[in-house]
């Protein structure tokens, strides 16, 4: 247990970020041990040295204002700018790359499902390429669960009926811990999860189905399990076939034409206007929403004619509706 | 107006006898005592479940319970410390008894609202605790929703305790800030109030107005699971981190009820024992209300994680980090009061040295979850549970047992022994850093909370933190001891054993029904040691 | 103000009527700021999904009938007047006009109970009821009264806001009875009417609550 008390003690660096992160914590802790040791040390030392003193020695001070005001100026200095360092970190922490990997996390009592773009779904697996930006789009089924990968520094509560999102570029191949941090019932502490960062040429293999060249603990297995999957459809396919099962195509477009409702294509990230004249960012959150409840925000110039279909999609298919409806740029 | 003649030897406790005259009392003291038996039996229930969570979390798997279990004794853990032990602790046992006194009142405004917020208070613990014999509570006692809502333990009855037991806060709340403003005696000015009033008074605000908020969350839950309301529930359209904005706007403010107590405790103890004014008295009378204010604001620290938007992460954190100031203000002007004084290290300034000690810790871990990026990693793990462990219990039960050993004497009329109550404080204050400082080390190290089962990895320190649990359950079984031997033989107490100035040690120990056999008249104010030459 | 003499024997801790009388007034002003909190929570709830949803409010409120909210608000309106006027009559010593304004009081609370009660059953007859028992299959979809699935969540407050409003209107009753009583008993006087005032600043209090959800649970543009 060297260094104990700073970095040291922490769980591998798993990436930049982390990194930051480290630096920002190291001096928190710098900085608590040397308030400590004035305020502790100031205190034993008061006592110590006056603790046979007679009363009427007792110089009966009242205060000293350049010493309060001292004493109030410097601290705040020092929190504001420890607040703009956190804030620094923080958004570096929360603002995803563009190019990042997108795997879908669903939780739920008590197991982590991981939703790859090839349309596979992984139980308390989540495979990931090393040196890669990773983004994690997630979803819980029943209660509220946390998304947690101590060696990445990132933390996110997952909520049912939103997506929240926390993002991270491993530094290297190897097992990561990922903890459920938000209490859910009794399995809570069970609820755990492996990732595996992998490098390239792996993910590659990952994603088409083929052997990997590494040994990944149970990966293995569920790699041979589902070996030669060539059949399996990818999960902007799963989405395609699923716009069409449900009736979707028949209001929207996938090439950009209008019909009753807007058209999918470019409608990802882009900024839709409202019958009342607000605008908005069709994201994830967004899209889900006019789905579920298609008549809340409506877009400048389609009627509000829209069926609800909430309870008719299952997680999983949103997150293949989603990603397809990205796919279409 | 004279006060009607007292005899001799008689005092609050022995002008009437009998069971029924003290379940009807309207007398403030008495209802204080009333409050400090029902806090400390209810302190001695969550101690043996907090226990039992440290036995269980000896190793990894199962040690004693299962996982059911476990959450079970978690939740009551916490449910019983905070709306049953720590936030009446010092308002209502000790505040009632103390607090007219100090402003030189016959009581407080109103003796028999006051004596209803104790029932009412009753009620809403038995109300939580039949739950014990209903299916049990797992929430945890931070009720999140839609866990809460969908619980098939017996979450209503809990959420209806707590809601009963708010209005017992609201009420006190509401008559310590009438009592404060109309029943001060002649010269106890507003600037001759000493700090604990200023600090009950901050908190009886917060009471006031942050109570009810949680109140109607908590009824909205009961709603929620008996009618389907739904507006939690976000299959039903609702929106589940709602419940944590309201929850967190109760429960962030309540810290303070918690902590603004100890921190006027420890502003009478430290003068009394170091022989000196308190060290800028108007400085720290405006850093309870700054804390008091900023307090309200500052909610939303609790959820950097929840999926709030980024921008409230942003202004939460700032403001947050305000918070610091004022605190840092007291911890400075503490320390600075024992600079050239005369100390005299009793038991009670050994508790206040330990609170210090404790809190400084407390504070400065604070600023760990204040800033974003940090907190993102650190919430939720054990890093929170040993802060807010630090903050609570090292704040407010420090505090309260510094409050307790200054006034017992008043209060009782009796001396316990210092001996024993410096062990006792040194067991409990190394059994407190052995316990929660592991713990720290734990959440940087990843191991969320609330967990019944960890990584095999974590076993050492968690064991540690087992062996100071039972340092701290040791100390305060021998505590109990030796004042229950002060309470049935210790010698008896002088009018004012620790030479103090404020008003409540003109009176008799202990106190007589009408609390002072003149009309007191304040002259100096409550901390001009060194200043005044006094017949003491 | 009145000026209470020192005929009535006030508690030991105070130093005269008056001094007891201005206590509790304080803290009677305290206990309405700490209601005013209790149904900030609520209206705040209001507000978020009333962001979240304008269009199930705005279908929603169709369903309340203005009138019979606009009744009621009338009915509250003349119940604050009378329980002034009982507060000026105790003021001033006159019993009968005190117990007599009381209940004029209490007859317009029944009367609003009375409306709400109908309000009230004529939703749970057609399935409008709090959000999980709400009737959605018959009652939201393309041609039926409803079309925004968030239609229920309205009524989850509406239910919520009246319910323990109406709850405020209940106590009230059950106080004013209880200084009737004490009135018919003669135990007021212009030196000590303290019960009467207190409980009549309660009474304007849940007539106010009432006239902010009249306008925002019936009147929804």
């Amino acid at each position: 247990m060297k260094n104990f008390l700073h970095s040291g003690a922490l769980p591998a660096t798993g990436s930049d970020v982390a990194e930051q992160w480290n630096h920002l914590y190291d001096f928190l802790v710098g900085m608590s041990f040397f308030f400590l040791l004035i305020v502790v040390g100031a205190m034993l030392l008061f006592i110590w040295k006056y603790r046979n003193a007679k009363e009427s020695d007792v110089v009966p001070i009242k205060d000293h204002h350049a010493l309060e005001l001292f004493w109030t100026l410097v601290p705040t200095a020092l929190v504001m700018g420890l607040f703009v360092w956190g804030y620094v970190v923080y958004r570096d922490m929360i603002v995803a790359p563009t190019d990042a990997v997108e795997i879908r996390v669903i939780g739920k009592q008590w197991l982590w499902n991981f939703q790859y773009p090839n349309g596979e779904i992984l139980t308390n697996k989540l495979i990931v390429p090393a040196n890669k930006p990773v983004k994690l789009i997630m979803t819980s089924e029943d209660v509220l669960h946390s998304f947690f990968i101590p060696a990445m520094r990132v933390k996110k509560d997952v909520v049912p009926g939103m997506y929240s999102s926390i993002w991270f570029k491993a530094r290297e191949s190897g097992r990561y811990q990922v903890f459920c941090a938000e209490y859910c019932g009794a399995a809570h502490s069970g609820m755990l999860a492996s990732m595996y960062a992998v490098d390239q040429d792996n993910w590659e293999r990952f994603l088409s189905g083929r052997k990997l060249t590494v040994v990944l603990d149970e990966v293995k297995e569920s790699q041979a399990a589902s070996n030669g999957t060539g059949g399996r459809p990818t999960l902007v396919e799963q989405g395609q076939m699923l716009t069409k099962t449900k009736g979707c195509i028949a209001c929207h477009s996938e090439d950009g034409s209008s019909r009753i409702g807007p058209s999918y294509k470019g409608v990802f990230e882009s900024e839709v206007e409202l019958t009342d004249g607000s605008k908005v960012i069709a994201d994830e959150n967004y899209i889900r929403e006019s789905i579920e409840f298609p008549l809340k925000k409506v877009v400048k110039g389609f009627a509000p004619t829209m069926p609800s279909f909430k309870g008719l999609i299952k997680e999983e298919e949103m997150n293949a509706i989603l990603a397809y409806i990205k796919s279409l740029k | 107006m004279s006060s009607a003649a007292t005899v001799p030897g008689e005092n609050y406790l022995n002008c009437e006898k009998g069971l029924w005259s003290w379940l009807s009392t309207l007398d403030h003291k008495r209802i204080g005592v009333m409050y400090l038996f029902t806090v400390l039996f209810t302190f001695l229930l969550g101690g043996i479940f907090a226990l039992l969570v440290r036995i269980e979390l000896m190793s990894p798997g199962r040690t004693i319970v299962d996982a059911d279990t476990y959450n079970k004794m978690f939740t009551y853990h916490g449910v019983i410390m905070v709306f049953m032990v720590v936030i009446p602790m010092i308002p209502a046992a000790l505040g009632n008894f103390i607090l007219p006194m100090q402003l030189g009142a016959k009581d407080v405004a109103f003796p028999r609202l006051n004596l209803l917020s104790y029932y009412i208070f009753v009620l809403g613990a038995l109300i939580a605790a039949s739950t014990l014999f209903l299916g049990g509570l797992d929430t945890g006692w931070t009720f999140y929703t839609p866990y809460s809502s969908q619980s098939s333990t017996a979450v209503t009855y809990a959420l209806l305790g707590a809601f009963v037991m708010g209005f017992s806060s609201i009420l006190t709340g509401l008559n310590f800030i009438v009592t404060i403003h109309k029943l001060r005696a002649p010269g106890q000015t507003w600037m001759h109030l000493p700090l604990f009033v200023w600090a009950l008074y901050a908190t009886s605000i917060i009471q006031v107005l942050a109570t009810p908020v949680v109140a109607i969350t908590l009824f909205l839950v009961v709603l929620e699971r008996t009618m389907g309301i739904g507006i939690f529930d976000p299959k039903l359209g609702g929106d589940p981190v709602l419940f944590q904005h309201f929850f967190w706007f109760y429960s962030h403010p309540a810290v303070y009820i918690m902590a603004l107590p100890a921190m006027g405790v420890i502003s009478e103890v430290i003068p009394v024992y170091s022989r000196k004014p308190i060290f800028g008295y108007r400085a720290m009378a405006i850093a309870i209300f700054g804390i008091a204010l900023v307090a309200f604001l500052v909610w939303g620290h609790h959820m950097f994680v929840s999926g709030q938007s980024e921008v409230a992460n942003f202004v939460f954190s700032l403001l947050t980090m305000f918070v610091a100031v004022p605190t840092g203000v007291k911890v400075f002007s503490w320390v600075a009061t024992l600079y050239k004084g005369s100390i005299r290290l009793t038991a009670t300034l050994l508790w206040a040295v330990g609170f210090i000690f404790i809190f400084t810790i407390g504070g400065m871990t604070g600023m760990f979850l204040a800033t974003l990026a940090t907190d993102i990693h650190l919430t939720d793990t054990y890093f929170v549970v040993a802060h807010f462990h630090y903050v609570m219990v090292g704040g407010t039960l420090f505090g309260f047992m510094a409050g307790l050993h200054h006034w017992f004497p008043k209060m009782f009329g009796r001396m316990y022994c210092e001996r024993s109550a410096r062990i006792s404080w040194l067991l409990v204050f190394l059994g407190f850093n052995v316990t929660f400082f592991p713990q720290f080390i734990l959440g940087a190290q990843g191991m969320p909370r609330r967990y019944y089962d960890y990584l095999p990895e974590f076993t050492t320190l968690n064991r540690i933190s087992t062996y100071g649990s039972w340092l701290i359950g040791l100390g305060f079984l021998w505590c109990a001891v030796y004042l229950f031997r002060a309470l049935r033989s210790g010698p008896k107490a002088p009018d004012n054993p620790w030479q103090a100035l404020t008003l409540e040690w003109e009176s008799s120990s202990p106190p007589t029904f009408h609390n002072f056999d003149h009309n007191p008249r304040v002259t100096h104010g409550p901390y001009d040691y060194g200043l005044i030459r006094k017949e003491v | 103000m009145a000026h209470p003499t020192t005929e009535h024997h006030y508690a030991h801790h105070f130093e005269s009527a008056e001094h007891e009388f201005e206590s509790c007034k304080q803290g009677m002003w305290l206990f309405l700021m700490q209601e005013v909190l209790f149904f900030s929570a609520l209206f705040v709830a209001y507000a978020v999904f009333r962001m979240f949803f304008p269009e199930a409010y705005h279908q929603a409120h169709h369903a309340l009938d203005w009138r019979m909210g606009g009744l009621n608000t009338l009915i509250l309106i003349c119940s604050s007047f009378t329980m002034a006027l009982a507060v000026n009559a105790a003021q001033r010593g006159l019993r009968e006009r005190t117990v007599w304004q009381l209940a004029f009081t209490l007859i317009l609370a029944t009367g609003f109970l009375v409306v709400k009660y109908f309000e009230y059953s004529h939703k749970f007859h057609v399935g409008i009821l709090p959000a999980k028992y709400f009737h959605v299959a018959e009652l939201i979809g393309p041609g039926k009264e409803f079309t925004d699935p968030n239609v229920p969540i309205f009524f989850s407050l509406y239910f919520t806001l009246t319910g323990l409003h109406g709850l405020h209107v209940l106590i009230g009753m059950g106080v004013i009875f209880w200084i009737l009583l004490r009135a018919a008993r003669g135990e007021f006087s212009p030196g000590y009417y303290t019960p009467v005032e207190m409980v009549g600043l309660y009474w304007h209090f849940v007539d106010l609550v009432w006239i902010y959800l009249f306008p925002l649970l019936y009147l929804i543009s």
